[in-house]
């Protein structure tokens, strides 16, 4: 471990492709989400630094702790959740960009950090000491059971596809060259279909938003952050936005920045993604949580353990 | 020069919250109407904050029944600074038809700093956003 490594890795982590990259990728996703909803709904929809303004205008605000409230986890789970996105998209970002940068199991490393900005957000709704925002924990847990399980499918068909490689680059060099056979190609789509659901529920997104759902409990996890924490819970938002379709497009289409066709794949399938993400969103209504957590099990689930029988099968 | 900034910035993205004191619900509805897809207020970074600490900007309709007086007070305690007040309806400007009820206190002012006042009865959703606008940019013109 040399000063140079030491340099790139903390230049990966926070600049290229890691927080500062990501942070203003998501913002450009968050934007393109709310403009294509408003074009849905006959409206003009925000102008494109819209999310910068609403970053830096939080920044700006009083923050206020709630009397009785733990201030260390309601202050610093939004920390926690920003590093946990930070460090998922540094790993994924450099596997699509230096496939050798990586290590052995970064996968696993990458799905346990994918859980950690939900978790942060539950345990800063938890310490938010206030009933609705300790009922948007519990549902936020309750759809935490219920997303993880079509994920993990969903990545375990490529797990049987590539032939039980653990290394990101690995994974999305042998997807990328493999041949288009129909197994492949419909235990693929299974894949996706159930990792679209469960993205949809991990993003938080109608109609899996019974956690921060608006409209019922006044914000719900969120209910007493103001200020800069609330900034920073929203700025993780915005590059899970960005860094999980991108995550998706690079484990099951094989995209990468290697190569003009694994770009291709790779952005090609982020916008589609982001564009499905977006009109689910407006053409459903919200799901209640013990019918979100039914469908992503039973919809999402049984699709990805029937993409498994199916790669399994013709593996 | 931070300041100014966020100020820049305050302006185009105040999330309003609505406060009710004791309104007739008339104001409320055309509260509802402006942040309906018609109106389009999501252009000038206007959005519906449901929770009190996401406010910047306060649209408060009523004409200030006693009850609702310790409540508003809690809710300024409660809003993060820097929060604009917009009053709306001929009720929050003056209490209207109500003033000197026996179950009626001050009018919106004598609790809160208002920042713009939007008469009517209720105001069209055109007027809400003209004093809504209004407001932010004596925001801007005053810091």
């Amino acid at each position: 471990m040399t000063i140079e490594t030491l340099l790139f890795d903390l230049f990966v982590l926070l600049v290229f492709p890691g927080l500062l990259f990501t942070a203003a990728m998501g913002m450009l996703a968050s934007w393109i989400d709310r403009k294509l909803t408003a074009r849905v709904q006959y409206r003009v929809g925000p102008p494109l630094f819209q999310p910068l303004y609403d970053f830096i205008k939080l920044l700006g605000k009083e923050t206020i702790v709630p009397k009785g409230a733990s201030k260390t986890i309601f202050l610093g789970a939004p920390l926690i959740g920003l590093s946990a996105v930070t460090l998922f998209s540094a790993m994924v970002g450099a596997a699509m960009i230096w496939p050798e940068y990586g290590f052995t199991g970064d996968l696993i490393v990458a799905l346990y950090l994918l859980a950690m900005p939900s978790l942060a957000i539950i345990a800063g709704g938890a310490a938010s000491r206030n009933p609705i925002a300790s009922v948007g924990a519990s549902r936020e847990m309750k759809m935490m059971l219920g997303y993880e399980l079509p994920i993990l499918l969903a990545v375990c068909v490529v797990l049987l596809q590539t032939g039980g490689e653990l290394r990101l680059g690995k994974i999305i060099h042998a997807q990328a060259v493999h041949q288009l056979t129909w197994p492949w190609v419909l235990a693929t789509l299974l894949a996706l279909f159930a990792m679209l659901l469960g993205m949809q529920a991990k993003l938080g997104l109608v109609p899996f938003d019974a956690a921060e759902a608006e409209t019922e409990i006044m914000g719900g996890i969120l209910v007493e952050y103001s200020g800069a924490p609330l900034a920073i819970f929203r700025l993780t938002k915005m590059m899970l936005l960005w860094a999980v379709p991108l995550f998706a497009s690079a484990l099951f289409l094989g995209g990468s920045f290697t190569s003009w066709k694994g770009a291709l794949w790779a952005l090609g399938g982020y916008v589609v993604f982001l564009v499905l993400i977006t009109l689910i969103r407006n053409t459903n209504p919200r799901l209640r949580i013990q019918h979100a957590v039914g469908a992503l099990w039973k919809l999402a689930g049984l699709c990805a353990l029937a993409g498994i029988l199916v790669a399994f099968l013709w593996r | 020069m931070t300041m100014s900034l966020f100020t820049k910035c305050l302006a185009k993205s105040p999330w309003v919250y609505h406060v009710s004191c004791g309104s007739c619900n008339n104001c409320d509805i055309e509260i509802l109407d402006v942040l309906t897809p018609r109106f389009d207020v999501e252009r000038f970074g206007v959005l519906l904050a449901g929770s009190i600490r996401h406010a910047d900007a306060l649209l408060v309709a009523g004409a200030m029944n006693r009850k609702s007086i310790p409540r508003v007070k809690k809710l300024w305690e409660q809003v993060p600074k820097p929060c604009l007040v917009i009053a709306i309806g001929s009720c929050a400007l003056g209490q209207g038809v109500f003033r000197g009820s026996y179950a009626m206190g001050e009018p919106v002012d004598k609790y809160l700093p208002v920042h713009a006042y939007v008469p009517g009865c209720p105001p069209k959703p055109e007027a809400i956003i003209l004093g809504v606008v209004t407001a932010l940019k004596a925001l801007e013109g005053a810091k």
